[in-house]
């Protein structure tokens, strides 16, 4: 590991950014990961279904991605490429704060490029560039329990699941259509993956959700807090729920991003004035630079570097 | 614009630099050394031991001044410490009667066998603030370095507890081993189920934020539960800690504790099968904590409901309810995580208000008379 840069950190402050010395490789010790590898084996030979694990206490706060980082922590080795996003933008302090973890503590190779990851630990979205068989996409999740808001009773949950009866869910969706005349729910819409279990994409926005159905890639849902991991195998099929007369629609926007043109991507809001005149622009910030063509010219040149703290 | 959710990077060294800067504060000042916390501010670093579940006064005092005295941040910190360290196995039971008593009061009894022993305590000083204290100096140096000693010559004999005594009529429950007792989970290593057994329950209580049990215990004593309760006993002093040593087959001293113990008495209708009689709430503490481990008591007490048939009528009952909120490195994480973006989820609600006020101001055209003055 490189050392860091120290162009405006102070030494006090490097003395957080420093490589993790005494620690083992990413942090966690070596049966803490084989608990973790077991949960995950587990995980994915049943989709969907969410497997209890001893989470550790993390030097992150709970519910500040200690799940997502304890996949990761348990899957990362040498050779990967690791990029963290937060709210699908690379440059939120969360991302970079878990970034900076990863690479004090493996010094593996920190990336901004959705193409360039093996791991892409992500907090909120799915990148918009297609993942391959290559890439594993780590969710950080606060509540993996689908149904927590109409049974908050985790043994009362398990039974349902188990029974796969999940009645409950369709009325609450049912009242939505007739309160609002559609479904209210617009992030953390919930999911049958595989045909089987109900599950919780984490607070992806419900335009994310088609993108978890048959995708390349292996997805793997940490919840520190709530002990859970849940998996979406490579090539699973994932059906948001719905009704045949009130089928699952994802959110579309009047506008164009507004750097870089995209129509297809998520936006977000921006007000950019005290008037309240407001902006859209791409959340997936390396879509929007990649579009745009600048990805390098917009990027600090010392984060092509290899293996050093993001 | 977009500047506006970028230099995160930039944004956390300079708030670093910030932090230790204001951790440090006035530089005219000695900075606190780790030694005078742990001897000055003692009940700060129990309490930190005792959440952040390990008993090391001198990492829990460092944590402390880490934390510039954020006990829950301070916990967190030696938790996540803590977390790292190689298990060596269990110690063996330690037997209260055993411990060297620096106080020891019961509220149910005047008198009983070794005595009631003030010691220490805050319970009798008129609150007032002592202004001598303001004063730059130590008035107590001359002071004889510590009492304890004297005490220790007094109660080297095992000191019985006070509801042992209640044992000959059979009024009161008694906490005996169970025989062929599974080894206990340890919640550090294992997640927490449910249903949870009371040896689980007792480590989530022993972890879990004297705040939130405080809160409970009284909420308890206010009519939430069908609680009763009396402060049979509670004790605070030294315990020795043995461990057995699988090479020398022999079981050795690794240490010396400072623990306090509450045993709650509290009254049981009794049911079909069981006489009215007396049953036991638990708490248990590093250091000296004995709001810790009375709150802890009551809300044990509390969680047996359901194994003695009582009604369920009280979210003080509610084991999943209770063991879930208890920790409060889980609760500060999650209520504050609530400080990280959410746009996209925020994104996502405003589409939908906006919508669903489209329709709304639609629907509200086709009937004219009946909203105008809303309209308007």
């Amino acid at each position: 590991m490189t050392a860091p840069d120290t162009s405006l950190a102070t030494a006090s402050a490097a003395s957080y950014d420093s490589a993790a010395d005494g620690y083992n490789f990413a942090y966690l010790d070596e049966q803490t990961k084989r608990m973790l590898r077991r949960a995950l084996l587990k995980a994915v030979a049943v989709p969907g279904y969410q497997v209890p694990f001893a989470s550790r206490e993390m030097p992150l706060p709970f519910g500040w991605g200690t799940g997502g980082i304890q996949v990761t922590a348990a899957i990362i080795g040498r050779e990967d490429t690791l990029k963290v996003i937060d709210q699908g933008s690379d440059e939120t302090t969360n991302a970079v704060n878990i970034r900076r973890f990863f690479a004090r503590t493996t010094g593996v190779a920190t990336t901004r490029r959705t193409v360039d990851a093996t791991i892409i630990q992500t907090r909120h979205r799915i990148p918009e560039a297609p993942l391959t068989d290559k890439q594993i996409l780590v969710y950080q999740v606060p509540m993996p329990e689908p149904l927590f808001r109409l049974e908050p009773r985790v043994a009362e949950c398990k039974k349902l699941h188990a029974l796969a009866d999940y009645g409950l869910i369709s009325v609450k969706l049912y009242e939505d259509i007739v309160h609002h005349g559609s479904i209210a729910t617009t992030y953390d819409y919930p999911v049958i993956v595989n045909h089987r279990y109900l599950a919780s994409p984490s607070p992806i926005p419900k335009f994310d959700n088609p993108k978890m159905h048959m995708n390349p890639a292996l997805q793997l849902f940490g919840a520190g807090r709530e002990r859970r991991i849940h998996a979406i195998p490579p090539y699973t099929p994932v059906r948001s729920l719905d009704f045949d007369d009130h089928p699952f629609e994802v959110q579309k926007w009047q506008h164009a991003c507004a750097l870089c043109g995209s129509t297809e991507s998520f936006l977000d809001e921006m007000i950019v004035d005290d008037a309240g005149k407001r902006m859209f622009v791409c959340s997936d910030s390396d879509y929007c630079h990649e579009r745009r063509g600048d990805a390098d010219l917009d990027l600090p040149a010392r984060e092509a570097r290899k293996g050093e703290p993001a | 614009m977009y500047v506006a959710v970028k230099g995160g990077e930039r944004a956390i060294e300079a708030s670093w630099r910030l932090l230790d800067k204001a951790r440090r504060g006035d530089t005219r000042l000695a900075e606190l050394s780790v030694a005078q916390i742990r001897e000055q501010l003692r009940l700060a670093v129990a309490r930190v031991m005792t959440e952040g579940s390990v008993y090391d006064e001198e990492l829990a005092a460092l944590a402390i001044k880490q934390a510039a005295g954020d006990l829950v941040e301070a916990i967190f910190l030696l938790r996540a410490y803590r977390t790292t360290l190689p298990r060596f196995g269990y110690t063996q039971p330690i037997d209260t009667e055993t411990m060297q008593v620096e106080r020891r009061i019961s509220a149910t009894f005047k008198d009983v066998p070794g005595g009631q022993l003030l010691g220490a305590t805050y319970d009798y000083t008129q609150r007032l603030l002592d202004f001598a204290l303001l004063a730059e100096g130590d008035g107590a140096v001359s002071v004889a370095p510590s009492p304890s000693n004297q005490v220790a010559a007094l109660e080297t004999e095992a000191m019985p507890r006070v509801v042992s005594l209640l044992d000959k009529e059979g009024l009161i429950e008694q906490e005996r081993p169970t025989p062929n007792a599974p080894e206990p989970g340890d919640l550090s290593r294992e997640p927490l189920a449910f249903p949870a057994s009371r040896a689980t329950r007792l480590q989530n209580l022993a972890r879990g934020d004297e705040g939130f049990l405080l809160a409970m215990g009284y909420a308890t004593q206010r009519g939430y539960a069908h609680s009763h309760p009396f402060a049979g006993e509670i004790r605070f002093g030294t315990i020795a800690v043995e461990m057995e040593l699988d090479e020398l087959g022999e079981t050795v001293e690794i240490g010396d504790i400072d623990i306090t113990e509450c045993q709650m008495i509290n009254q049981f209708a009794g049911s079909g099968a069981v006489p009215p009689t007396f049953t036991q709430g638990y708490g248990l503490a590093f250091g000296h904590s004995e709001r810790k481990a009375m709150a802890m008591a009551l809300v044990d007490r509390a969680l047996r409901a359901e194994e003695l048939g009582e009604t369920l009528a009280s979210p003080t009952q509610d084991i999943e309810f209770m063991l879930s909120h208890s920790d409060n490195v889980e609760a500060s994480g999650f209520v504050q995580h609530l400080k990280l973006p959410h746009y996209v989820d925020f994104q996502s609600e405003l589409e939908l208000v906006r919508r669903l006020r489209a329709q709304h101001a639609m629907q509200n055209e086709d009937q004219p008379n009946a909203q105008q003055e809303q309209a308007a």
